[in-house]
């Protein structure tokens, strides 16, 4: 069937911020799709409030609006846009939300607009539990023992039904969050009050415990004639009771037969067909009992997901692409397969490899969360690896997971202490799903328990550890016998993945001597290419993973392992990816890369991207001219460079644009002789080494906070001593503020000196003084070496002293006098020519009474060069990446331009996932994702980044205010503003009598300390509205703590500054005044982008 | 200096080669039966049930290289068989055979190889000697398992050399049943109520076939009993006479090895009888090309075959895709189909024929594998088909 006619503008919706449960996946998803279905001539229209995706590129879609994601929202771009239909698999659970929202709401029938790849009846159907469970039952297929409860009274009887333990799953919330296990009832009384409390319509579904049976899930494709096909089978390594998020995988599914493997195959497609999917991707996950096979239905998402991301970079198949075109009503036989090109997309990938993916945790980063892992999905990224067995895709991947493992690392693990073992006690910590468990399960090993022991504890499927098993033997025989003395002994430790550095390891090498070795036996790595097909079909598109074979004899003599790089003769740019997302470094660099390749392949250069993370653009066979899925490891980088200057020209690679991940191998690279583009390593460490950067400064005579390092205890208590109470201290070489605090004392310092760091001479910790109350400026500009751009000035909301990246903040200032703009703009140029940056560049300023201190500097790209570009319309990171491969400023059409709107970068942060931990702002970073607000003023631009992070501003009610002292001044005005536009305030004492001294009322309410009813009582029944709360020292913030735990899990919009607060209740204000309207990107930017 | 990631002529700890005819060598690992074989080197792409295919008689005279690295993760069990003894002659693999893990598992792969006296050969690049396939056409070689590592490779090479090849031979004869047989097993079933998962047992026949065996997989007659057919199953080299002697309502043609023309001596006059009987006739890879011979076609040798469980095949009536699983290593000619024979399907990964009928006859057959077995089931549909022909002929 031909594509559909009758519609001629399609609404994409995307999935807003980066969040846990949905990150980069659907960037990659939402791109593929703008671009297929714009290929086809139609008019495309996107809304998603994500700044730092690809698919909100001005390019990337017809009208383009980066717009709160939320049903008033969208409907207001339908009535702008009136699309004829709308495709809402594109954008994670949001957009499905969205849709449905829109679709029962009559909005859809309203303007005529049709779903397409999924209509509303099988969005419910799969989403719904209850329509879920029938419409199995109905295809004859089994699903766990359940009930639905809505109350919490229905609990008890559910357990009656279901047993513990019991699986609590709270209906329509993202990636299984608020849902858990439950082993005692206490427990289960527990999950199913918070699971009724999250789920938007307060349910929850209590199931039979399938805990322990093995996982899989099914990447299945539908078209309009009901041809299906099996993109790609996915097993979980880690049993039921993890989410898949969570578990470690591998594609293909590796442990079953084939005749139970047809069985999930034929389940799956009877699963699209009764709930529905018409057309596009779908994902079907399973329970497999290991003993009798018995296999269940879990879930289905009829709509593209990590896994299909997943899927698609495993298999080179690009589902999102694909379904978009199946939307539209092709079929899948009149689509080809863009990877061999001369056979059609209807077919099923077969691999003749092994994919693994890891999951990437940051619980260090939220003190008091519970890092077990359960069924709620915590980990903020993911790395994948590609390998011609499981044991060389495993360590490739632990290795590109980039957490200083080199393979399966040794670690401490508990009733192994002393060279005792203590089985019970071994089995009992590998029976506990912990991120590090995997690492576990080899120690146990090592430590004598057989597979049968530790299946037992685990559940892993003995397949997998019998693999790990080789693996442990291996490396015993590695450390036993030094390094291998012939090519045969190197080839085979290689072709299991071990990486030079875990060879080292094992011998008492440094890495460096272990490379020389290896390569003098003549032992490197082959690349073979990603190709659907098993070899069956030859292919042309150069994507690629490394693996190490053996060579043959041929009729002529012995031939070298096949190599199918076939590196080109062109001129070269390599450009290295980010990694796995991280908080702290994740699609934002991911964007710069994206653009980087994009800007030079324009340029006539051929790009060659080199990154592990499954869920990117980056990653995208298309994006760059050649892909190596490879981990970011000096090892694995020098080879591919080396191999790809075996022919035609690497002009450099580009390590400033992936965060910090590239630029720890800048040195490395340097030693190969492996050129740099743009600024160099050494004014990179010039700008983070405090000394040499102190004396740039003094040379340039600007300012920076009184400062200095420390490189022991002593040393930082001197140093503090010097400079005076408070301080801000950390570690060098971080992204994110990792360990960043701010110490108000000796106390303070010496806890930190004693807890949060090791510090070394090549590991000095930095302590700045710390600036109240100053105003914090990023500036990012692009130089040249001569000239300097400066592409964005941003002021933070926030004071100094909370982390950047936690912070919102406003292009252009919005309170800044137009002196400070000039000023940093002057300081800025005079620091990119003093460090001679060619390239991207991030400034952060504070300013303090008038003065301009220089907090920080960054020679490479920064979080916002995403957000700048939106804000500004200047597609800055091509910019640079043109300038780093030499081209001049003058030669582009820079203008500087005032704008006529404004928009606003809001942090958004994954408290609700954990717990446990406090909400307050601080010096280390903690958001895993953005959104942009953008508007005529800034009142509107920020209301709108509050609404896009998922903060319902109210515009009546009552507003509880509880401040420090500090902020009691600024307090004052801000609650003389909520009173003007009719909100009551609720105080406690302390704030209360600095409003009623300046003559303003408030209701007194007690705090949770004072006896009840206090003002927690008042939020859990209902009665507040908003929350403003400031505090500082650590009995306070723990006094307070019930507070801001409450607002959180309550969903009461909070503020834990008093700027916030005030940019909140100038929102208000500006809210109540008229409604936003939405506009799209391209109105805004009147320019070329 | 010689590249050291190739191995020297006799390089440590090799206990196996595939040697193929040019003198190129593969060394390895050997396992399973320690024994020598020579025959035609082909490749599999499918990722599971490689039991299934080991056993498939159309492999006989094949050395099978699994492009999937893991082969054995699921051990050997005594369900997953095709026939119950491989005609294939072993099977080059990327990695070696690990334990077993699947609760259907009853051994170890390299010892079921060793009870059927299979070699097979592991630590080989076969990604390499899979394109290899791909671009020069299948090779005739020989897989030796040799534990004591002495493997003569000149020897080895002499007698890929010499051996024949497929073309021209009737290897059909050598697979196919000696004696007449009744088939009532249908098939598989899950039993997830702990009852034993089993095949099962046709009690109530609605129609009898006869299905003539080439080399018949068993879940075609599977499929067959599944539809309600007692199955009749007879020789290759049975008579149109015997055949119709047993008063069959339709005919089945099974799937076999080696070269058509070859079968298609002794096989093409009794089949254009059968086809001018009237009775309902159903053919499946190797017996849709002896149908297509029998109605005036010519076969020919590929240049590397289909096989594998991911080929896409549209049915040109309904416009539908199957993803079937295919295994062989001729087609029948494109433009050879005389008139009145019509093209019912066709490959959409090389656009050769899968498919065709006879127009106003009950006739009908395919290139590609609809029992699966190993491979997807959409093609189940077929054996429906033939028995709607069967009632409507009744």
């Amino acid at each position: 069937m031909p594509k559909r006619t009758d519609i001629e503008s399609i609404l994409i919706v995307g999935a807003g911020p980066i969040v846990i449960g949905q990150a980069c996946e659907f960037d990659y998803s939402g791109t593929q799709a703008c671009k297929a279905l714009r290929e086809e001539g139609y008019r495309v229209i996107l809304v998603n409030s994500n700044p730092a995706t690809i698919m909100t590129d001005p390019g990337t879609a017809d009208a383009t609006y980066i717009e709160p994601i939320t049903p008033d929202m969208v409907r207001r771009v339908i009535e702008r846009e009136r699309p004829d239909a709308l495709l809402p698999t594109m954008g994670g659970q949001t957009a499905l939300n969205i849709a449905r929202s829109l679709a029962r709401d009559g909005t859809l029938a309203e303007f005529g607009v049709e779903l397409i790849g999924a209509d509303l009846a099988a969005i419910e159907k799969a989403e719904d539990r209850l329509q879920f469970r029938a419409a199995m039952e109905a295809i004859g297929l089994d699903t766990p023992r359940s009930r639905l409860v809505g109350k919490f009274e229905e609990a008890a009887e559910a357990l009656e039904v279901v047993g513990l333990p019991a699986i609590i799953r709270p209906s329509y919330t993202l990636g299984g969050q608020g849902g858990g296990i439950a082993y005692n009832r206490e427990e289960y009384e527990q999950i199913v009050q918070n699971g009724l409390r999250l789920s938007p319509v307060n349910e929850v579904l209590i199931e039979e415990s399938v805990l322990g049976w093995k996982e899989f899930e099914m990447e299945v494709i539908r078209d309009r004639a009901d041809n299906c096909i099996i993109v790609c089978s996915i097993e979980n390594i880690d049993p039921m009771g993890v989410h898949t998020g969570d578990s470690i995988t591998v594609a293909p599914a590796l442990t079953l037969t084939d005749k139970e493997y047809q069985r999930m195959r034929n389940a799956s497609i009877a699963v699209l067909r009764e709930i529905g999917v018409d057309t596009g991707g779908s994902n079907v996950q399973f329970a497999v009992d290991p003993a009798t096979g018995r296999q269940i239905v879990i879930e289905m998402n009829p709509r593209v997901s990590r896994s299909s991301a997943l899927a698609s970079k495993a298999t080179g198949f690009p589902i999102a692409k694909i379904a978009a075109k199946l939307a539209v009503g092709y079929t899948l036989d009149e689509l080809d397969n863009d990877i061999t090109k001369v056979t059609p997309a209807s077919f099923e990938p077969t691999i003749d490899y092994v994919v693994t993916k890891i999951p990437r945790f940051t619980f260090e980063k939220f003190p008091g969360a519970d890092a077990r892992l359960t069924t709620s999905m915590k980990s903020v990224g993911e790395a994948m690896a590609i390998g011609r067995t499981f044991a060389e895709s495993l360590q490739k991947a632990l290795r590109s997971l980039e957490t200083g493992l080199c393979g399966l690392d040794p670690i401490e693990l508990p009733g192994t202490e002393g060279g005792e073992v203590d089985r019970q006690r071994v089995m009992a910590a590998l029976s506990e799903p912990t991120s590090d468990r995997l690492l576990n399960v080899a120690q146990a090993l090592r430590a004598g328990l057989s597979i049968d022991e530790v299946h037992a504890a685990c559940k892993i499927d003995p397949w997998f550890l019998a693999r790990i098993k080789e693996i442990v033997e291996a490396e015993a025989r590695i450390a036993a016998e030094g390094l291998p003395t012939d090519p045969a002994g190197w080839l085979a430790a290689k072709a299991m993945g071990f990486s030079d550095a875990r060879i080292g390891q094992l011998t008492g090498h440094d890495e460096d001597t272990v490379a020389a070795r290896r390569r003098t036996a003549g032992v490197r790595p082959v690349y073979k290419r990603i190709d659907t097909c098993a070899g069956e079909i030859p292919s042309d598109t150069p994507y690629m993973y490394s693996t190490y074979e053996t060579g043959m004899i041929g009729p002529d003599g012995a031939v070298a392992a096949e190599n199918e790089a076939e590196p080109t003769d062109r001129t070269k740019v390599v450009i290295l990816g980010g990694g796995p997302n991280r908080i702290g470094q994740g699609i934002e660099f991911d964007y710069c890369c994206v653009h980087a390749a994009y800007a030079l392949s324009d340029a006539g250069f051929e790009t060659i991207m080199v990154n592990c993370n499954p869920e990117t653009v980056s990653t995208d066979y298309d994006t760059s001219d050649r892909l190596y899925f490879e981990p970011l490891t000096a090892e694995d980088v020098i080879e591919i460079v080396e191999g790809e200057r075996s022919r035609g020209t690497v002009l450099g690679v580009i390590v400033q644009f992936g965060g910090q991940t590239p630029l720890k191998l800048a040195a490395a690279l340097e030693k190969a002789q492996i050129p740099i583009l743009g600024t160099s390593p050494d004014a990179i460490d010039l700008a983070e080494d405090r000394e040499r950067f102190q004396k740039l400064l003094h040379r340039l005579e600007l300012r920076q906070p009184e400062n200095g390092t420390a490189t022991s205890t002593e040393q930082a208590e001197a140093v503090a001593e010097t400079i005076g109470y408070p301080v801000v201290i950390r570690p060098s070489y971080v992204l994110g503020g990792r360990a960043m605090e701010i110490v108000h004392d000796i106390e303070g310092l010496r806890r930190y000196m004693r807890n949060a760091v090791v510090v070394s001479g090549k590991n000095p910790v930095l302590i700045d003084s710390f600036l109240r109350n100053a105003t914090e400026i990023d500036v990012d500009a692009v130089a040249d070496g001569t000239d300097v751009f400066i592409a964005g000035v941003m002021e933070h909301i926030e004071e100094a002293g909370i982390h950047s990246g936690d912070s919102a903040c406003s292009l252009p200032p919005v309170s800044l006098p137009e002196a400070i703009v000039a000023e940093v703009k002057r300081q800025t140029g005079m620091l990119a020519r003093g460090l001679g940056v060619v390239g991207l560049m991030n400034v952060q300023f504070a300013v303090k009474d008038g003065e301009v201190f220089i907090l920080e500097v960054n020679p490479r790209a920064s979080r916002t060069v995403p957000f700048v570009a939106k804000a500004t319309g200047v597609a800055i990171a091509k910019i640079a990446a043109r300038v780093m491969a030499g081209e001049k400023l003058a030669g582009f059409d820079l203008p500087e331009r005032t704008p006529g709107h404004v928009a606003v970068k809001e942090a958004v942060f994954p408290f609700a996932r954990f717990p446990g931990t406090d909400i307050i702002l601080g010096p280390e970073m903690r958001s895993t994702g953005e959104v942009m607000g953008i508007d005529r003023t800034f009142e509107r631009a920020f209301a709108k980044s509050q609404l896009g992070a998922g903060v319902v501003l109210p515009e009546s009610g009552t507003v509880f205010v509880s401040v420090r002292d500090a902020d009691k001044a600024m307090l004052v005005r801000i609650a003389g503003d909520l009173q003007r536009i009719g909100f009551t305030l609720l105080a406690t004492s302390g704030t209360a009598d600095a409003l009623e001294a300046q003559g303003i009322p408030s209701v007194r309410v007690k705090k949770v300390l004072e006896g009840r009813p206090h003002i927690v009582d008042d939020m859990l029944s209902g009665r507040v509205h908003l929350v403003i709360n400031t505090t500082e020292g650590a009995q306070a913030i723990r006094d307070s703590f019930s507070l801001r735990h409450t607002a959180l899990t309550h969903n009461i919009p909070y503020y834990t500054t008093v700027e916030g607060a005030r940019a909140a209740v100038r929102a208000i204000a500006a809210m109540k005044a008229g409604r936003l309207e939405v506009a799209p990107l391209q109105s805004y930017l009147s320019g070329s982008f | 200096m010689p590249d050291p990631s190739a191995p020297a002529s006799s390089p440590p700890g090799a206990t196996g080669a595939l040697v193929l005819a040019d003198g190129t060598v593969f060394w390895g690992r050997g396992l399973g039966a320690a024994v020598t074989r020579v025959g035609e080197v082909c490749f599999n792409t499918s990722m599971s049930g490689y039991q299934e295919i080991l056993t498939d008689p159309s492999y006989a005279g094949q050395i099978i290289t699994f492009t999937f690295p893991h082969i054995g993760n699921v051990g050997a069990n005594p369900n997953d068989l095709e026939s119950t003894t491989p005609a294939s002659l072993g099977c080059v693999l990327r990695a070696d055979v690990g334990d077993p893990s699947n609760y259907r598992a009853t051994r170890h792969l390299d010892d079921w190889l060793k009870s059927v006296d299979l070699p097979g050969l592991a630590g080989v690049d076969t990604r390499r000697l899979t394109r290899r396939i791909r671009d020069l056409g299948a090779p005739h070689g020989v897989l030796c398992h040799a534990p004591d590592g002495r493997i003569d490779v000149a020897a080895l090479q002499a007698m890929a050399a010499g051996w024949p090849g497929l073309e021209g031979m009737d290897l059909a004869k050598t697979v196919s049943c000696t004696q007449t047989y009744s088939w009532d097993e249908t098939l598989w079933r899950f039993a997830d109520d702990g009852s034993g998962d089993a095949f099962g047992r046709l009690d109530a026949p609605r129609f009898h076939v006869v299905a003539v065996d080439y080399g018949a997989k068993r879940n075609i007659l599977r499929n067959l009993a599944s539809q309600g057919c007692r199955v009749t199953v007879v020789p290759a080299s049975t008579t149109a006479d015997e055949i119709l002697g047993h008063r069959p309502d339709g005919v089945f043609l099974a799937n076999g090895p080696g070269d058509p023309a070859a079968t298609g001596i002794y096989a093409v006059p009794e089949l254009r009888r059968l086809i001018d009987s009237g009775k309902p006739v159903f053919g499946i890879c190797l017996g849709h090309q002896m149908l297509a011979l029998a109605l005036g076609a010519r076969t020919e040798k590929m240049h590397m075959g289909h096989r594998g469980a991911n080929h896409p095949v549209k049915d040109l009536e309904t416009g539908r895709v199957e993803i079937t699983s295919q295994n062989h290593g001729f087609v029948v000619a494109e433009g050879s189909l005389p008139d009145g024979v019509t093209v019912t399907h066709r490959s959409l990964f090389d656009g050769t024929i899968e498919g065709l009928k006879v127009d106003g006859k009950p006739v009908f057959s395919v290139q590609y594998h609809p029992e699966a077995s190993p491979g997807p089931m959409d093609s189940h549909y077929l054996f429906a088909r033939f028995r709607e022909l069967m009632e409507r002929n009744a």
